[in-house]
């Protein structure tokens, strides 16, 4: 019990003395996981509606391997994103690794698959309520895709917010491809699996407890959000 | 009006679901500028007939011709308002305005077209609000100021004031009559008689899929030919 006491006053400690090091790993936290996910929801939107609305050859494949890249372990991301950007990978000369931007490419990697999936069943049944009165006025698939999206948001908003959970909390692969650098790439879930390696139990903890204060306070926002967005969009 | 596309013709027009024939051998030709009335109990298969004919639902046999053979020119001169209106998750005004846009109008003349649409349907007081949050009856007007926005020469109604109660219907079959008077053709189903009587020129009486009479409202309404329109105009439950 004594190393959660310990994890309790060094987790006081650390946000009351506004450590320069803890600021800096949770802004790097934050900074890479609102840009992976940003890029993700860029990409998995559409991408789910398109998949959701238009019908091409292989589209039940793809909706099956999205479906299937939804529990992608992210150690194998990570070990995947490593070679890719590795001096020897196809996009090694870009120098990429073991810097910011590859937790992120990281990060989309396996964000973005969620984001599709979801998106794509959210489409589907709002597409169900939606397809007569479309058709009839004339929108084609294509053009269908950002009217539902558009009219999703609230919905879609909530979907963005598990995939920034996700993000947030993950380790494995950020750390294969960040490296875990201080004051380069290391990141909240990083320095609390560093911490727990090193047998700084308390400190690790405490990290853990921010960590999920954090979560927790985005989380509520992003709730309050989402209500005021039902409400307001309706 | 350059080229019409009417009349519309059903030839032989058939349509099954789960195996099983829901609209039997329909033919018949509807003309241009009259309100015809799609009339019959529920499951006669207005409902289908209307979305066969506005091509939402494609024939299992037979088809369904508008006149000229103009794909593009048949599409765009169709609207139609349901039971249930979809409205979009925006502002009431933006909701006619996307009708306007899917016809590729500027963006300059969507503007006073959007305007007009919604003082005709009398909701030019709340065309900033969200659409969804109209009640029923708005809803439905604003369905038709969408619809009757991109100046359709065929305007379809799916029992249009089902949901509604006698004030809001009366609105909008004010609404379908002041449509049907600036040019438009109006093909509707209905299954209130009292509204057939206000608004039909022309009576198609279905029954379980097949079509029993066509003929002018006022010859339908003084004497049917068939014994099922007979037992229907007369209140007796059809089975």
């Amino acid at each position: 019990m004594s190393d959660f006491h310990d994890a309790f006053a060094s987790a006081f400690s650390l946000i009351f003395d506004l450590n320069a090091d803890l600021v800096e790993i949770i802004g790097l936290s934050l900074k890479i996981t609102f840009s992976g996910v940003a890029l993700s929801a860029l990409i998995g939107l559409p991408l789910g509606a398109a998949v959701s609305l238009l019908r091409f050859p292989g589209r039940g494949a793809v909706v099956v391997v999205l479906n299937a890249l939804m529990g992608l372990p992210p150690v194998v991301v990570g070990l995947v994103v490593y070679l890719l950007l590795s001096r020897a990978g196809a996009f090694g000369v870009l120098g990429l690794l073991f810097t910011p931007t590859a937790m992120i490419i990281a990060q989309c990697f396996l964000i973005t698959p969620i984001l599709a999936a979801l998106t794509r069943q959210i489409i589907a049944d709002l597409w169900e309520e939606y397809s007569e009165q479309l058709r009839s006025l004339g929108t084609t698939p294509a053009r269908a895709i950002p009217t539902l999206l558009i009219d999703a948001r609230a919905t879609l908003l909530t979907t963005i917010l598990a995939g920034f959970g996700r993000a947030f909390g993950e380790v494995g692969a950020v750390m294969i491809v960040g490296g875990n650098i201080a004051h380069s790439t290391r990141v909240m879930t990083t320095a609390i699996a560093l911490e727990t390696s090193k047998g700084d139990l308390p400190l690790a903890l405490g990290l853990g407890m921010i960590l999920l204060l954090l979560s927790l306070a985005i989380n509520g926002g992003a709730y309050v959000l989402g209500d005021i967005a039902r409400r307001e969009l309706r | 009006m350059t080229a019409t596309i009417l009349p519309l013709v059903f030839d032989g027009l058939c349509f099954d679901a789960r195996g099983e024939r829901l609209i039997h051998d329909l033919t018949a030709t509807l003309r241009g500028g009259v309100r015809t009335i799609l009339l019959g109990p529920n499951g006669a298969g207005k409902s289908l007939t209307l979305r066969l004919a506005h091509g939402l639902l494609r024939p299992s046999a037979g088809s369904v011709c508008w006149t000229g053979n103009r794909a593009q020119a048949a599409r765009e001169g169709q609207a139609m308002v349901f039971q249930r209106p979809v409205m979009l998750r925006r502002s009431v005004a933006a909701n006619v305005d996307y009708a306007l846009a899917l016809r590729g109008l500027a963006r300059a003349a969507r503007r006073s077209l959007v305007d007009e649409a919604l003082a005709r349907a009398g909701l030019g007081d709340v065309a900033g609000r969200p659409a969804r949050v109209l009640s029923a009856g708005e809803q439905q007007r604003l369905a038709l100021a969408r619809a009757w926005a991109v100046g359709p020469e065929v305007l379809f109604l799916d029992e249009p004031t089902a949901n509604l109660d006698p004030a809001a219907t009366r609105t909008v079959e004010e609404m379908i009559a002041a449509i049907h008077e600036a040019g438009a053709t109006i093909i509707m189903t209905t299954h209130d008689l009292g509204q057939a009587h206000r608004l039909a020129d022309e009576i198609l009486f279905l029954h379980r899929g097949r079509l029993m009479e066509h003929m002018a409202a006022a010859a339908f309404f003084a004497g049917p030919q068939s014994a099922e329109a007979k037992a229907f105009l007369t209140g007796d439950l059809l089975w």
